[in-house]
C-alpha cells in the first residue's frame, strides 16, 4: 500500500488548482486529487454533466490541470472509448479516465456504460457516487440508498439501490473495485492496479456530500469513514477473476466489530426521519450485502 | 487576459489557473488556525483538504492558503492531535 510519505512529494503540487466552484467540504475534489496523485497527473479525463462539470470554474480558466473533455450526460463512456483509440493511433499510451457521477452512470448514461464495458474498451471508469443528482438539486438516483430523503423522495426513497459494481462484474470486465474518499491509500492503490491492466476497469468511489446528505461541511471524511466502519460500504476488489475484501474492510467481516449503524445515520439529515423499523430494515440490508460479498469471495477465488 | 481569451476563442480551451471559481477565501466563515507547536507534521490535513489549500512543505510543516481556503473545517476534523482550531472570521 502506498504511504503518506511517498505522497509527500506532491506536498505543494496543485493537482487541482485551489479556488474551485465546489461547495466547501466537497468529496469529489478529494477523489480527483487522489486520482491525480495515483496517475502522477498524466492522464486524460472525460466528464459528463454533473457537479464535476461545474467544479473547475468558469472559462477561459479551469481548476483541472490535466486535459479534460466535458461531454453530455449519456455519452462519456463512448467519448472515452473513441478518445482512447485516437490516442493510441497517435502513439500516446496514457490512461483515459471517465469521471462520472451516479446519475450519469446508474441512470442516464447506463446504456453507453454497459456498451463500452461489454466491448471491453480500454478505459478506466470512476463512478464518484454521492448518491443523488446533487448538481441539479438533490433528486434521487439509482444509487440513492432506500429510505434516504431527497427532493424527489421527500418521505424517504421507496425503491432499492442498483449495485453498480456487481453489475459491472457481470459484464465480464477485468477489473472492478469499490473505494472511499476516506481511504485514499486504498483508492490510490486500486487506481494504480487498474492502470496496470488493459481493458475496461471500473472503480466505485463512495463520496459523501455535505449539502446533499445534510451533514456539516467538516464531516465529509468522518461520514465516509463511518460508512466503512459500520459495514454500510464494503471495500473490495475484483481483479481478473479473483474477488477479495480490501484491508480497511477486513475487520468488519465480523459483524461484532462493526460500529452501530445509527452512528452513521444520525450524522446525516437525510436520514433524520427514520423510524426504528426503518433502521432495522437498513441493518438487515447491510447483513445481506456482507453475506453476498463474502460468498462472492468464495466463488471468485 | 486578452491573449488567453483569443486562444480560448480559437481552440475552445480553458487553461489551468488558481481561482477559476473566484477568490473562494471570501466564502469562509471559520478560519483554520494551525498551532505549529502542537503539530506533529503528519500531513493528514494536507491529504484531506478538498480545496488543495494546504501546502505540506519540504520540512513537513503545513501552511494554509487563506486566499482560497473555504473554511470547511475538514483539516480540523482529521487532525490527530487537535492542532487545527476553527476561529470565527473577524475575531482574529
Ligand atoms: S453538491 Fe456535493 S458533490 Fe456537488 S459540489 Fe457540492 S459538495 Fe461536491
Ligand atoms: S478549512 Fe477546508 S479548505 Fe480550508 S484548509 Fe482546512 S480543509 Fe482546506
Ligand atoms: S493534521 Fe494536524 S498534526 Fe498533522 S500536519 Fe496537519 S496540523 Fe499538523
Amino acid at each position: 500500500m502506498v504511504t503518506i510519505n511517498e505522497l509527500h512529494r506532491y506536498g505543494r503540487t496543485k493537482l487541482i488548482m485551489p479556488g474551485t466552484s465546489a461547495c466547501p467540504g466537497c468529496p469529489l475534489q478529494l477523489g480527483m486529487r487522489y486520482l491525480a496523485m495515483a496517475l502522477d497527473a498524466r492522464f486524460a479525463m472525460v466528464i459528463p454533466a454533473g457537479c464535476s462539470s461545474v467544479i473547475p470554474g468558469a472559462a477561459p480558466y479551469t481548476a483541472f490541470t490535466v486535459p479534460v473533455m466535458h461531454v453530455p450526460f449519456a455519452s462519456s463512456p463512448a467519448v472515452a472509448s473513441g478518445l482512447r483509440r485516437a490516442l493510441r493511433i497517435r502513439g500516446v499510451d496514457g490512461p483515459v479516465v471517465v469521471w462520472a457521477g451516479d446519475g450519469a452512470s446508474a441512470d442516464i448514461g447506463f446504456a453507453s456504460l454497459s456498451g463500452s464495458a461489454y466491448r471491453n474498451e480500454d478505459i478506466i471508469y470512476i463512478l464518484a457516487d454521492n448518491e443523488a443528482y446533487m448538481n441539479t438539486g438533490i433528486q434521487a438516483s439509482g444509487t440513492t440508498p432506500p429510505k434516504a430523503w431527497t427532493t424527489t423522495s421527500p418521505r424517504g426513497k421507496t425503491e432499492g439501490r442498483k449495485d453498480m459494481s456487481l453489475i459491472m462484474i457481470m459484464h465480464n470486465v477485468p477489473y472492478v473495485a469499490t473505494a472511499s474518499i476516506a481511504y485514499p491509500m486504498d483508492f490510490i492503490d486500486k487506481v494504480r492496479r487498474a492502470a496496470s491492466i488493459r481493458g475496461f476497469r471500473f472503480i466505485h468511489l463512495h463520496a459523501p456530500c455535505p449539502p446533499g446528505w445534510k451533514f456539516p461541511d467538516n464531516y465529509t471524511v468522518r461520514v465516509a469513514r463511518l460508512a466503512v466502519e459500520t459495514g454500510m460500504w464494503i471495500l473490495w476488489e475484483y481483479n481478473q477473476g479473483k474477488l477479495t475484501i480490501s484491508s480497511p474492510s477486513v475487520p468488519y467481516k465480523d459483524k461484532g466489530r462493526r460500529k452501530p449503524i445509527e452512528e452513521y445515520l444520525k450524522l446525516q439529515g437525510r436520514f433524520s426521519h427514520l423510524t426504528k423499523e426503518d433502521v432495522e430494515v437498513i441493518k438487515a440490508n447491510v447483513d445481506k450485502q456482507w453475506d453476498l460479498i463474502i460468498r462472492l469471495t468464495e466463488i471468485y477465488r | 487576459m486578452s491573449s488567453v481569451s483569443s486562444k480560448y476563442v480559437k481552440y475552445i480551451l480553458s487553461r489551468p489557473m488558481a481561482g477559476a471559481g473566484g477568490k473562494t477565501g471570501t466564502w469562509r466563515v471559520h478560519r483554520p488556525v494551525i498551532n505549529a507547536e502542537r503539530c506533529i507534521k503528519c500531513g493528514l490535513c494536507w491529504l484531506y483538504c478538498p480545496e488543495n489549500a494546504i501546502d505540506w512543505l519540504e520540512n513537513k510543516t503545513v501552511t494554509v492558503d487563506y486566499d482560497y481556503c473555504k473554511g470547511c473545517g475538514i483539516c480540523s476534523d482529521v487532525c490527530p492531535v487537535g492542532a487545527v482550531t476553527m476561529v470565527k472570521e473577524g475575531v482574529i
